[in-house]
């Protein structure tokens, strides 16, 4: 088991990169569907079948991964944008930033106080790694949708550390945070239309500069 | 005297199958476009019609012109001695032997640029640096696979890097790594052929060669050269990608020869099938291709170390 497991957080941190060095849009977020997808393998692949786990798989397959990449792809098709023009950071430096996060993210890993069972696993380095990932796709592109696929993937770091936990982590608050990602992708849905119909872009830049 | 009869097996093998996996490669496109395509043995037919036509030179070329064709087939049979065919040991095998194949290739490139140069044509020097940029930005990836190899053989030739080990090793916790590594190998295989989707063989604008602009002004013999390294180039960089997919000793040199032909095919059906499914790369977009191959085989690295 712990073979699909390490297979699923290796395709997580491929995604990672791939997101990072990806211009289209589409693309991205298909991506991001797919890294969603495998995430819901990995309460199965970790602790074994069970009812909690299997709800575990169930919320993340169907939000993390067609509910909001749906949403997105739809978000994408009625604005009519495709790439992400000009980021502030540019798509190579990005990606060798992600590359060096993930190397220190093996390194910290290692560093860390974790117990036993833990200890030297994959899934640690992977949740750190995916979460400045996310981290670095916030901060780095002008497009609010890139900015809300960042968003996503700084969540699926999150979710991998708390797989780690399943056992201990009731349901509620599983069910609590996907449900806070869903109306955070509402909320953020909201703004970018408000955002295309003031400005007719979906550039981010424009917000920060100050009018009379 | 058994030295003798390996070399004389590798070399065979390299010299008669080699001009066959473009003619596999071929085929498999023309299967995919819904065409009967060329015979599979069309790549000989060409190398000797070529080999009889008589040479063209221009007056501006010197001996720098004959020599790039002669490096680009020397280059890879002597590159071949110390690559192992599958199970098959390489002729020649000593510690850092992995460093020097990958700068004879670096050798075979200078004398490819150096004759393009020489005939003072401005496309061909515009062929000459894209093809040193791309391979400026593949050498790290080469090398990176070839560390992760490394690390996990415990030794520092090529040989004992595609030793049977290999086996048990993509059964292992570092069998991941492994696959990242045929990964990146693959691309550095497509990057260095120059194939689709970095650079088109087949294309008939000079503005948008990078490879086949070089060899414009080569005729007859030393274009069938040109052909004919290309081909054992193809082979000797394929190797590596079939003894690690296929992992088999089976301790008859006969079957273990087999089995290396058999994957070799396979994967130039596999080359001609990523030829038909994807659309060559925008110019500007193969640096951050390579860059993004080379965090991939640096992180192979890094799930090693650990």
């Amino acid at each position: 088991m712990t073979e699909l497991s390490n297979l699923c957080l290796l395709l997580v941190i491929l995604v990672n990169f791939f997101a990072l060095g990806s211009s289209r849009l589409g693309a991205c977020i298909h991506a991001v569907a797919l890294q969603g997808a495998v995430l819901a393998l990995l309460p199965l692949a970790t602790h074994g079948l069970s009812v909690h786990t299997l709800l575990l798989a169930a919320g993340a397959l169907a939000l993390k991964g067609i509910l909001i990449p749906w949403l997105l792809l739809r978000a994408i098709r009625e604005v009519r944008i495709r790439r992400e023009m000009e980021p502030l950071i540019g798509f190579v430096p990005t990606l060798l930033l992600g590359a060096l996060a993930t190397a220190g993210a093996f390194i910290f890993a290692d560093l860390l106080p974790l117990i036993d069972a833990h200890q030297g696993g994959l899934f640690i380095p992977t949740s750190l790694a995916t979460l400045f990932a996310g981290f670095l796709l916030l901060i780095s592109r002008r497009k609010a949708i890139t900015q809300v696929v960042g968003y996503l993937i700084l969540e699926n770091g999150i979710f991998i550390f708390g797989i780690l936990l399943a056992e201990a982590m009731p349901l509620m608050v599983e069910a609590g945070v996907l449900l806070d990602l869903l109306v955070a992708v509402f909320v953020m849905g909201i703004v970018l239309d408000q955002i295309n119909r003031e400005f007719s872009t979906l550039d981010t830049e424009q917000l920060s500069a100050l009018k009379e | 005297m058994e030295m003798l009869a390996r070399t004389a097996l590798h070399l065979t093998l390299l010299l008669l199958f080699a001009p066959l996996l473009q003619g596999v490669i071929v085929r498999t496109k023309a299967l995919f476009a819904g065409r009967v395509g060329a015979p599979l043995l069309q790549p000989y037919y060409d190398l000797a019609r070529l080999l009889r036509k008589e040479c063209v030179f221009s007056r501006t070329t010197t001996w720098v012109f004959l020599a790039g064709p002669a490096a680009g087939v020397a280059v890879p049979i002597l590159a071949a001695l110390f690559m192992p065919f599958g199970a098959l040991p390489a002729p020649i095998a000593f510690t850092g032997d992995l460093l020097l194949f990958v700068y004879l290739f670096g050798v075979a490139r200078f004398f490819t640029v150096a004759s393009a140069l020489d005939t003072g044509s401005s496309f061909e020097g515009m062929g000459g640096a894209r093809e040193v940029t791309f391979a400026c930005l593949a050498e790290p990836i080469v090398l990176f696979c070839l560390i992760v190899l490394a690390c996990i053989a415990d030794a520092m030739s090529l040989t004992a890097l595609l030793g049977p080990h290999l086996a048990a090793t993509w059964r292992g916790p570092a069998g991941l790594s492994l696959g990242l590594v045929v990964v990146c190998l693959l691309v550095v295989l497509l990057v260095e052929n120059s194939r689709i989707p970095f650079d088109d063989p087949n294309t008939h604008l000079e503005l948008t060669m990078i490879h086949e602009v070089m060899v414009l002004d080569h005729s007859g013999p030393p274009f069938a050269m040109v052909l004919y390294g290309a081909a054992l180039k193809l082979m000797v960089l394929g190797a590596p990608i079939v003894r690690l997919l296929l992992p088999v000793n089976t301790g008859f040199w006969v079957v273990d020869a087999l089995v290396f032909l058999g994957g070799m095919l396979l994967l130039a059906v596999l080359v001609g099938v990523i030829e038909s499914i994807m659309a060559r790369l925008k110019l500007v977009r193969i640096p951050q291709v390579l860059i993004g191959t080379t965090m991939l085989s640096g992180f192979a690295l890094v799930l090693v170390l650990r």
